[in-house]
Formats: C-alpha cells, sequence, structure tokens
C-alpha cells in the first residue's frame, strides 16, 4: 500500500530503540519511602485487626466511651483496607494517601469523643498526640512517593494506524485536530511560531487552559511539546510515529505527562472516578484511530455519553434530549464532512419522525 | 417504535423506545422486515454474559428496506431490500482489508471491555452486550446500521424473507465452521448440535464435498431435520457418543468435528453436574463439554472447528490430547463480510434453501413468549422469525409452521 526501502525501515527502528521520549519521566519514589510505606501497612493491619475484634479495649486505652465499639470496628475495616491497598500497589502511592485521609478521620472522631461528659480527656489527648504523629509519619511518605508537587503523573499508549506516518503526523501536528479525538480537549489554537494556546476540561467541571511550545518537530517521525510557564496545568507530550513493518501503516506512541490539578490528591480522587490517565489515554488513541481511518469517531447508543463504564447508556436509540447532551459525536469529531449542523441532522430522505 | 428490550436474566419486554437516527455518515436507518432470535441471545437471555444493561435491545439477524442513508452512504438507496449482518466492520482497518471483518479493529467503541476479558477485542456486534460495542439490535421496528456500504447486501425480490434472512448470521456462521474444517473428499464430519447452527454446518459440509455427516444432539426433532439433511444422528442422552463415532469410523475417529454448541453444553451424568456446578459458583463461566468430546473424538491430525459461541473461561481442557495427536483448533466469530454475497449465489442457484430451519413465526410483540419457548424447547421450537408488522397477542397465537422444507 505504501512505497517503504528496507533501509529506511531499518534506521528508523533502530533509532526507535535508542530514542527515548520517558526522559523527562519523574523519578521513582526513593526505595526508603517504599520500606516506610511497608511499615505503615502493616501498622494499619495491626491495628484494623485489633479495632475489629477488640475495639472495647481499644476504646478503654484512648479513653472514649465504650458504646462507640462499633463505629471503631468499622475503622478497623478501613485500617485494614489501607493495608491491603499499600501491599497490593507496586507504587503504594494511593494506600498511603489513604492512611492521611483516615489519620484526618481519626483526629475528628477523637476531637467529638473529646465532647462526650464519659470521655476521659487525659487518655483522649494521648491518642491524640499518637494519631497525630502517625499522621506525620504517613504525610511525609505520601508526599515522597507522590513525588512532591513538582513531578506529575505520566501516562504512555501506543496504536497502530492504517496510513503511511507522514499523513498520521500532519494529522497529529496540526494541534487544532486534537480535540477531535482527545475527549478532555476543548480547543486547541495555532498561534503560529511553534505555540499554541490549549483549553481543556479539567475534573468536576473545572476549565484550564494554558500555553504550549514545540520542542522537537520532525516531520514523519517526532513531535513535543510542552507547556509555558504561567499555565494552569504543567504539562508535556511526545508523540513518535514509526513506520510498521511490512507496508502495515504507522506505529504511533505517545507519552503524556503533567501535574493534576490540586496535585497527587487530586489526582487520587480522579482515579476513584475512573478517570485513569493511562485508560484514558488508551481510548483517545482509539479515537484517534477511529478519525484517521473513517474519518469520525464510532459511537454505538451505549457510548453517546463515552467509552467508561458507569457512562454507558441502554444500547437503544437515544431521544432527542439525550442526544443534546451526547459528548464526543462524530459531528463534531468529522474530518472529512464539514459543517456540524448537517453531519449531525442531514438526513438523505425517508421518515420524517423523531 | 417498538423493540424487544432486556431487562435481566430471562426478563424481555417488548416497549416503546425513541427511533434510532443516523449517528455516524456511513450508517444506514433499516425498517425491519423479518428478525430472528439466535441461539446466542440466549446467552444474554440465560445471563450468562457479563456488560448487559437493563433496556438493551437484542437481535442481530435482521433484514428489511433502506429508508435512510448517510452522507457517506453511496452503494444503497432508499427502497433498497438488504439482509444485515450480525458483525459491524469499518473496511478500512487493518482486518477488514485481510477479509477478518469480525476482528475488525474500529467498530467496537467499548473494545477496553472485551480488551479486560479477551486480550484483544473483536468487531462490534449488534444487540450483543456491551463487550462488542453496545449497539441497539434488530428485534425492533427499526435499526440503525453502521457502516453501511460494508456490511448489508442487497438481495432480490424473488427470494422470500426466510430464504435470505439467514444470510445475517447462522447460514454463514455454520459455513464457516464447515469451512474452517478443510473438507477434503471423502472426509467424515462430526458436527456437535443440531441447533439453527448446526444445522447450517450439515449442510454447508455437504456442499463443500463431505463424503458423511454425523450429527450429535438429544432433542428429537432437531435430529430429525439434522436426518433430513442428509446426516447419521446421535443422540447422546441413548449412545455413548465416542465408542459409537469410533464404531461408525472404524475405530478412527471423525477426520474433522465442529463445535455448533458453545458454552451452555448440555451432556448426561456427573460431568455436566460438575461443570453446572463450577458454572454457578464463577469459577468457568462457560461449559466445554461439547469441545471436550470433540477433541477426544477427532482423529489424528484432525481439525477442531469452535463456531459455538464462548465467553470467558473453561477447565478441564484436554490439551495433551490436542498437542500429542497433532489437532489443529480453528475458531471465530463469522467473518460475515467474507460469505453474504457467494452464499446469496447458492441460494439463487436453489444449492440451498435456508428457510427449512424455521419453525415458527410470531409477531415481534410475541418475542419474550418466542425466547421462553426457544430456550425450553418446547413446541418443537427450533428456529423463530418475528414480524414486527404483525399483531401479536403476548402467547404466540401466531403461525406455525412444521413442515420442513428440506433442500439438499
Amino acid at each position: 500500500m505504501f512505497g517503504r526501502d528496507e533501509t529506511s525501515f531499518r534506521s528508523s527502528g533502530s533509532r526507535g530503540a535508542n530514542y527515548s521520549v520517558e526522559r523527562a519521566r519523574p523519578g521513582l519514589p526513593s526505595t526508603s519511602a517504599k520500606r516506610l510505606a511497608k511499615g505503615l501497612g502493616w501498622f494499619s493491619i495491626g491495628l484494623g485487626l485489633a479495632e475489629l475484634l477488640a475495639p472495647r479495649a481499644i476504646a478503654n486505652i484512648s479513653g472514649v466511651s465504650n458504646k462507640h465499639t462499633g463505629l471503631i470496628r468499622l475503622y478497623g475495616l478501613r485500617e485494614i483496607g489501607s493495608g491491603i491497598t499499600i501491599f497490593s500497589q507496586k507504587k503504594p502511592t494511593e494506600g498511603v494517601w489513604s492512611r492521611v485521609v483516615g489519620d484526618a478521620l481519626d483526629l475528628t472522631s477523637l476531637g467529638i469523643a473529646a465532647t462526650d461528659p464519659q470521655a476521659k480527656l487525659g487518655r483522649v489527648a494521648f491518642a491524640a498526640a499518637n494519631v497525630l504523629a502517625v499522621t506525620t509519619l504517613d504525610v511525609m511518605c505520601a508526599m515522597q512517593l507522590s513525588g512532591g508537587s513538582n513531578r506529575g503523573i505520566h501516562a504512555k499508549g501506543s496504536c497502530v494506524i492504517n496510513l503511511p506516518p507522514e499523513e498520521v503526523y500532519s494529522f497529529w501536528r496540526n494541534f487544532e485536530n486534537l480535540p477531535r479525538f482527545m475527549r478532555h480537549l476543548e480547543a486547541v489554537h495555532d498561534m503560529g511560531d511553534g505555540r499554541s494556546h490549549w483549553k481543556a476540561r479539567g475534573p468536576a467541571g473545572t476549565e484550564v487552559e494554558w500555553h504550549a511550545t514545540i520542542i522537537a518537530d520532525v516531520p514523519g517521525e517526532v513531535i513535543t511539546w510542552r507547556s509555558l510557564e504561567g499555565s494552569d496545568v504543567d504539562n508535556a507530550g511526545a508523540v513518535r510515529f514509526e513506520r510498521a513493518a511490512g507496508g502495515r501503516g504507522t506505529i504511533v506512541k505517545v507519552n503524556i505527562e503533567y501535574n493534576p490539578i490540586a496535585g497527587p490528591l487530586g489526582a487520587a480522587v480522579a482515579k476513584l472516578f475512573g478517570e485513569e490517565p493511562e485508560q484514558q489515554l488508551d481510548d483517545d488513541l482509539r479515537r484517534f484511530k477511529q478519525v484517521l481511518e473513517l474519518g469520525e469517531v464510532v459511537v454505538s447508543e451505549g457510548t453517546l455519553f463515552g467509552t467508561g463504564y458507569m457512562a454507558q447508556r441502554p444500547a437503544q436509540p437515544p431521544s432527542a434530549s439525550e442526544l443534546e447532551k451526547a459528548e464526543m459525536l462524530p459531528s463534531q469529531t468529522a474530518t472529512n464532512y464539514g459543517g456540524s449542523e448537517e453531519g449531525l441532522h442531514g438526513r438523505a430522505a425517508g421518515r420524517g419522525t423523531q | 417504535m417498538r423493540a424487544n428490550c432486556w431487562y435481566g436474566k430471562t426478563m424481555m419486554s417488548v416497549e416503546e423506545v425513541p427511533d434510532p437516527q443516523i449517528l455516524n455518515q456511513r450508517d444506514a436507518i433499516v425498517k425491519i422486515t423479518s428478525t430472528a432470535i439466535c441461539g446466542s441471545d440466549l446467552h444474554m437471555y440465560n445471563g450468562f454474559l457479563p456488560t448487559m444493561q437493563r433496556g438493551d435491545i437484542l437481535g442481530h439477524e435482521f433484514m428489511g428496506e433502506v429508508v435512510e442513508t448517510g452522507r457517506e452512504v453511496h452503494n444503497l438507496k432508499v427502497g433498497d431490500r438488504v439482509v444485515v449482518p450480525f458483525t459491524i466492520a469499518c473496511g478500512n482497518c487493518f482486518f477488514c482489508t485481510q477479509q477478518m471483518f469480525s476482528l475488525c479493529e474500529n467498530s467496537n467503541p467499548n473494545a477496553w471491555m472485551a480488551e479486560k476479558i479477551f486480550g484483544h477485542s473483536p468487531s462490534g456486534m449488534f444487540g450483543y452486550s456491551h463487550l462488542t460495542g453496545g449497539y441497539a439490535g434488530g428485534q425492533a421496528e427499526y435499526a440503525r446500521v453502521p457502516f453501511a456500504d460494508v456490511g448489508p447486501i442487497k438481495v432480490p425480490n424473488e427470494l422470500s424473507d426466510e430464504q435470505v434472512l439467514f444470510l445475517s448470521d447462522i447460514f454463514p456462521t455454520g459455513y464457516m465452521g464447515a469451512e474452517m474444517c478443510d473438507i477434503k473428499p471423502g472426509d467424515t464430519i462430526a458436527i456437535w448440535g443440531c441447533g439453527p447452527v448446526g444445522q447450517f454446518s450439515i449442510r454447508s459440509a455437504f456442499l463443500l464435498g463431505a463424503e458423511r455427516v454425523i450429527a450429535i444432539d438429544q432433542v428429537p426433532e432437531r435430529l430429525q431435520m439434522a436426518e433430513q439433511g442428509g446426516a447419521e444422528t446421535i443422540n447422546y442422552l441413548e449412545q455413548n457418543v465416542y465408542d459409537t463415532l469410533m464404531e461408525m469410523t472404524a475405530g478412527r475417529g471423525p477426520d474433522a468435528c465442529i463445535d455448533d454448541v458453545g458454552m451452555e453444553a448440555h451432556a448426561p451424568g456427573l460431568i455436566f453436574a460438575y461443570d453446572r456446578v463450577k458454572q454457578a459458583m464463577m469459577l468457568e463461566t462457560d461449559r466445554p463439554h461439547a469441545l471436550r468430546e470433540a477433541i477426544m473424538c477427532c482423529r489424528n491430525g484432525g481439525t477442531i472447528s469452535v463456531i459455538g459461541g464462548y465467553g470467558g473461561f473453561i477447565d478441564k481442557f484436554p490439551i495433551g490430547s490436542v498437542m500429542n495427536r497433532s489437532l489443529t483448533i480453528k475458531a471465530g466469530q463469522t467473518h460475515m463480510q467474507r460469505y453474504m454475497r457467494p452464499l446469496l449465489q447458492l441460494i439463487e442457484n436453489g444449492d440451498i434453501d435456508p428457510s427449512f430451519v424455521v419453525t415458527h413465526r410470531l409477531s415481534l410483540e410475541d418475542a419474550p413468549y418466542g425466547y421462553d419457548i426457544f430456550k425450553n424447547k418446547k413446541d418443537n421450537c427450533i428456529k423463530i422469525v418475528l414480524k414486527p408488522d404483525w399483531t401479536g397477542n403476548g402467547n404466540g397465537g401466531a403461525v406455525k409452521d412444521d413442515s420442513y422444507t428440506v433442500v439438499h
């Protein structure tokens, strides 16, 4: 399908092996932070078991009334949950942050318990001091694991597109095309001179903007960019295009890095709501492939509000009001169909119902 | 419009839903004249397919008249009579350009769900859970057909709906099952399952040059229909399948075996109880009895063709038998767009009349009743065609026809 000579393929292959778009990747957390996290994990499970099995003893030690054993048991389960999360993650950032949230809950509960006339204030204060000490450790560990505020989230993804690299490159190079398949981008405006202005939807309906500049641009091969100072979200990205062997089109490899709004905690919350960065990038790349190979994003009745599990709607035709709310409709994403009005509502002929 | 919607295990209801409309520019809207209930619809009816949503419209075997086309559909026009394939394929991607349409890379918007269960995703499919796309199905008055320039084929007016309807799934599926056996002159083909797909595998095996076809089932009317198609039969409730097959093939075994049963196999005795319990406890998702037996019975160096639907994971898979005896396993959802035109040609030539398989014709309104009699094999039910323009009374009080026309 596409002309290609062996030498150019080989050379691009070997460059692929050397070129590292990941060099800007934040450093992995130090082993000491991981070791500390493990310690905290064991602490969680130990304390959790004690709270679950001997809530009266715990109530007694911390000087709170005996009538709260049910709540203490519940907190025990929470502790065990944190412990399990820490041990089930390769990089236990969320697990440790969940401990920080738990600490805050414990401190609040102790504060409320102190107002109880039956409370033994001395013991409550001692318990609170202990929790505070552990909280300090938790926060330190979580910050280290999250890499502090100057390190961000990294996502990478790849796909194969049945078109030659030059075409795939030039579609991406026109940044104004990106919102057609990147669900969170609202608009990108090319200001010329390698500079561009980006507008995106953040979590919970927020809107963020930034200016970006191109760092590297090799036609048909690679584009890298990063945000300029004063951005709402610091971010950088790299996309690489390689000719696939045997005339099988183009291999696209994308690396994206950004500092989430509200820091690592914000990222953890976003993850809870299904905004997994890697999954998001995969979905974006699937749409990228559709837009390039087919000219528009493919929708089914079930995926009018997005492809996430929670975003699914029944596989039956949408009502007119649902259709208005739909995201990523082909009319907004099409490359070759022009005007959106006609794209969505233009009927060839036939029934004038609905 | 009216549509047959899924609301949970064995809970179907015909409801009023919005009319479909063009969403992608290669869509067409088809006014459905005939639609069928497929054996694989029962996997959802019985609650064995995950990612279903209340309100999903089922159905992937349908045909009708084009009433509207998207701007990029140039080969169809309003008024064309078409049969729609159950696999949705874009025609442009790596797999489509190699004729492997049921592996289309672009037609499943929910590919990530399938990737979690299967590792990679097959194509999108009509009315077949959200993990194959979340597309509204064809047990309805109208359907939106994506990639209408690649999927649907026009059919001549001389042929009746029932002669061409099964080009939408079961005829090509049964045919692909037989084709994967790479049949050579003199071959004996054993076929597990005499449901509608099995019936087409039997006839396709003969069309492809098989010497003998041995069909295995337990339902008398299905075995009878298999015999009318020229097959020898084994009722597994009455005979030991392995022993009988060996006796029939002088101890060598059939040259190729087709599994037309899939994940809800039945079997006599303990092994069925074992699989049923494991399935109920979610320790395996599929009951692979037919597949295990097909592997054990197949001759050395033979082929196992798996066309019956599987959804997840199985247990006690006889890999030792496969490996030590050089068996080949072939499988797949049907690459529909590859087969529809050649098979339409066979129908036009009079080599086969697919309408033989129809036992019941019901109004669309009676679809829930249809699922019940099809699942429970009541009233000698083998294949149900639903007619959206008939009026129903909720209990299937419509025409029934038990005089099979077998053309072989």
